[in-house]
């Protein structure tokens, strides 16, 4: 199975997957947000979202910026708890357990539904304590298991053949590319269910770009996946589903080939065909 | 000569005329020396700016340069010169300076002419007036004898006399002369070194004795109080009996002597005893001349003062300062550390936090004897009193308070509480210019709040936190006014720290080499003879500073490579 995952180092890079419809059978959502309304204090960011995110599938949020898309990512592991003054009303249920419930452990639920940042920042740490540091903190100390869910997991990120030599050297030293499948690797450690994405690959240059995104497509074997971009081609090459926003509303939501051939909605088509945003 | 203009010089010499480029608004009507064009390519900004870095460089190095020519000078060998006056008279001495009279228009000479105990005034230095000077000579065979007391001699050696030495010929050679200083010593280690040690352990044992003595005073023990009365009696009377015996040794040896000739040929003798060392400036070579400063330097830094501390070393103010900024380092850092991280990570932003943060900014403009006040206040009579009242309510009451007095503890605590404001505000800088993406990061993983500061934050602060600690500890160094009400002293008789449990003294009092300064410069009876040892003392207090920030600085720069990302 490790050997399938690595990837001969050139290769005809796929522009359209194959295999871009849902299956047949209707998929089980594994989050689902409903009348899900967020205020940064009198502001009302997010405007009643109802949507689901279905199990090992990728679901993209595109929309224009200050759309609100990646406040509703940061809902469904509740990031936003670190701002002061938002209020989150609704409700989010990850496997039918609510999300916004006070009483629920925010740190188990972190660990089941990582996150990949725009900027990515490895910690001033070695690669290996890098990967292993989700685990650390969950106190597990076993020097074999910490060993086997670092390779395991750098080698998921696509990262393990560039870096198994210098595991100990410091992760600062890399470029931005290898940082953002760093990051992706310390979220896989820890092993989570979801894998939250905030732009990827904006920072990043046309060929790191194209690896992240190989990547994501092979996490989704694994993981369901629900990724943040402003980038459309991006969400047509990645997804199985994608949800269009505007202005803190959820305009349309549907697998992904239909949205971008056959969108519904005036906005969406106005969007995607670029007259706007 | 900036960069705009070398670009446009190279672009008149350029050889081949390129299509004149589209004028830019305005461009077209100024000539390149134009008041407009002038101002354009920024030349008076640079001038202003570069000005001020050159007038702030300039003092600095001007003080630098006052310090170490007059500091480092000091302990090399001067030529002795005697002087002939026309009245016949004549005097020995190192020329210190030559100064004009403003009201008389006449040139005259310092001299440092040594000899205190021989002047009518008990002056050593001298100033003749350029007219009365006959002729200037340096004879070879003049001596510079440094002594314990009554500062240097200058004059010529005669010949020895006393009981434990042969008696010489007439001048007496050098190496005899050091021969005997060697016997006197020697003498001087076998007999008495062993008495001042017994009296050292007497006083031990009689402090003890009346400290119990007090004890038992207090709670009114009268039976066992007799018996150590007695005790006490007894040992007072034995180191009685042994100082006693010990000045009669001491007299003995001190009839050891050599005898001098100062200029005017009258002769002098000094005991051997007394004798530091002796050399003849105007014979020595320039190796000679080394070997006596390094060994002047070595006595600098190991050994105790003299003669009101305007001669021999410095080592207890050495070691006082160096401990305080330690002692003062243990107090300041933790707990501004803590107390940044809880505003920088902890508080919510409210108008509160924002005052507590303004304040400690301008805790700093705090006059630091308003510190040393509180630290006295609060610290000495307040804590350090309440302490006495619980563990030591005797020596209290006999008027000796053992932490209810100024202290090498409190006054590193006072100058911990005057640098923790550096430290909190260079935590807290630290601690935000973290990219949110760490943090972020960090929790996203599962990780508390805690869990991320431990990990993360406070080792990618920590370059930062160091950067606080180096100010707080140059700061901490150079601060007197508060540590003279807090325990700082002249000269302490006994270090903060030695081989006696508990080994650390921190009730003791303590010298530093900043309230050295002010003490030799402001307070010394004699000013002349004590400006070298200021120059010398600042000299050292420059150089700890500047070696321990050097260390702490070569340290950040390593935690800087460690932890901080050089971001994309």
């Amino acid at each position: 199975m490790i050997t399938m995952l690595e990837k001969p180092k050139k290769i005809a890079l796929p522009r359209t997957r194959p295999d871009l419809t849902p299956a047949a059978e209707t998929p089980e959502p594994v989050v689902e947000t409903r009348d899900l309304h967020l205020f940064y204090g009198a502001c009302e960011a997010l405007l009643g979202i109802s949507m689901k995110f279905y199990r090992n599938q990728v679901t993209a949020l595109i929309g224009p910026s200050g759309c609100g898309k990646s406040t509703l990512l940061r809902c469904l592991n509740r990031m936003n708890d670190l701002i002061d003054d938002v209020r989150v009303t609704g409700s989010i249920l990850l496997d039918g357990r609510e999300v916004n419930d006070p009483s629920l452990d925010v740190i188990e639920l972190r660990r089941r539904v990582g996150m990949v940042f725009q900027r990515a920042v490895p910690f001033p740490k070695s690669i290996y304590e890098n990967v292993a540091y989700g685990l650390r903190i969950a106190g597990v100390g076993n020097r074999r298991t910490l060993d086997e869910a670092v390779e395991k997991s750098l080698r998921r990120a696509a990262l393990w053949d560039e870096v198994k030599d210098r595991l100990n050297e410091s992760a600062l030293g890399f470029s931005g590319g290898q940082h953002q499948r760093l990051c992706i690797a310390r979220a896989i450690a820890v092993d989570p269910e979801v894998i939250l994405m905030d732009e990827p690959c904006s920072a990043l240059d046309p060929r790191s770009t194209t690896r992240i995104e190989d990547l994501i497509v092979e996490l989704r074997r694994r993981y369901t996946i629900i990724i943040v971009t402003h980038n459309m081609q991006q969400a047509a090459r990645v997804s199985d589903y994608t949800g269009f926003l505007y202005e803190g509303a959820l305009i349309e939501f549907g697998p992904t080939k239909e949205l971008f051939t056959a969108p519904k909605k005036k906005e969406t088509e106005d969007y995607i065909t670029g007259r706007f945003g | 000569m900036t960069n705009d203009e070398k670009q446009s010089v190279s672009h008149q010499a350029g050889a081949p005329p390129t299509p004149a480029p589209l004028p830019l608004a305005g461009e077209g009507k100024t000539e390149r020396g134009s008041p407009r064009a002038f101002w354009r390519r920024g030349e008076p900004q640079v001038w202003v700016t570069s000005a001020a870095l050159t007038i702030m460089l300039f003092l600095i190095i001007l003080l630098l340069w006052v310090v170490l020519w007059n500091g480092l000078g000091v302990f090399w060998p001067a030529r002795v010169a005697e002087v002939t006056l026309k009245d016949g008279k004549k005097l020995l001495g190192e020329r210190i300076r030559g100064q004009i009279n403003p009201d008389t228009d006449v040139k005259s000479i310092q001299f440092k002419t040594g000899n205190r105990d021989l002047d009518p005034h008990q002056q050593d230095f001298h100033w003749v007036e350029d007219g009365e000077i006959r002729s200037i000579e340096f004879p070879p065979e003049v001596y510079v004898l440094e002594r314990t007391e009554n500062g240097n001699f200058y004059g010529f050696l005669r010949r020895l006399e006393g009981p434990d030495l042969e008696p010489s010929e007439t001048p007496v050679a050098e190496d005899k002369v050091r021969f005997a200083l060697k016997t006197v010593r020697r003498k001087s280690a076998e007999e008495i070194a062993p008495i001042s040690e017994e009296l050292r352990d007497l006083g031990r044992r009689l402090q003890n004795a009346r400290r119990r003595i007090r004890r038992l005073e207090h709670r009114g023990d009268d039976e066992r109080l007799a018996e150590l009365r007695t005790g006490a009696d007894d040992i007072t009377r034995k180191s009685d009996e042994l100082v006693g015996w010990q000045r009669r040794l001491l007299n003995e040896l001190r009839r050891n002597v050599v005898v001098t000739s100062d200029a005017g040929g009258r002769e002098k003798a000094i005991a051997l005893l007394d004798v530091v060392r002796f050399y003849k400036p105007n014979e020595m070579g320039f190796w000679a001349k080394c070997r006596y400063y390094l060994l002047r330097l070595g006595e600098l830094f190991w050994e105790n003062p003299r003669e009101s501390n305007t001669e021999g070393g410095l080592f207890p103010a050495i070691f006082g300062t160096v401990m305080l900024i330690f002692l003062m380092a243990a107090a300041c850092f933790p707990l501004g550390v803590l107390a940044g991280v809880y505003l920088g990570e902890y508080a919510k932003d409210g108008p509160l936090v924002r005052a507590v943060r303004i304040a400690v900014n301008n805790l700093a403009g705090i006059p630091s004897i308003v510190y040393g006040i509180f630290g006295l206040g609060f610290f000495v009579y307040g804590i350090g009193g309440l302490i006495d009242a619980w563990f030591f309510p005797e020596s209290a009451a006999a008027g000796e308070p053992v932490f209810g007095t100024g202290g090498i503890l409190w006054a590193s605590i006072t100058l911990g509480i005057l640098t923790v404001p550096v430290v909190i505000v260079s935590t807290e800088e630290a601690l935000r210019a973290i990219p949110r993406g760490v943090r972020e990061g960090s929790l996203a993983l599962g990780a508390t709040k805690f869990q991320t500061l431990v990990r993360v934050l406070v080792p990618m602060a920590s370059p930062g936190m160091m950067t606080g600690f180096i100010l707080a500890m140059a700061r901490a160094a150079g601060e007197v006014a508060p540590l003279m009400i807090t325990g700082v002293v002249k000269l302490a008789p006994q270090l903060p720290l030695d081989g006696e449990f508990p080994f650390f003294h921190l009730d003791r009092k303590f010298m530093h080499l900043g309230f050295h300064i002010y003490d030799v410069g402001f307070q010394s009876p004699n000013v002349e003879a004590s400006k070298p040892m200021v120059y010398v003392t600042t000299l050292l207090l420059l150089s700890i500073v500047l070696a321990m920030s050097s260390a702490a600085i070569v340290l950040r720069n390593r935690m800087r490579k460690r932890f901080l990302a050089r971001t994309i």
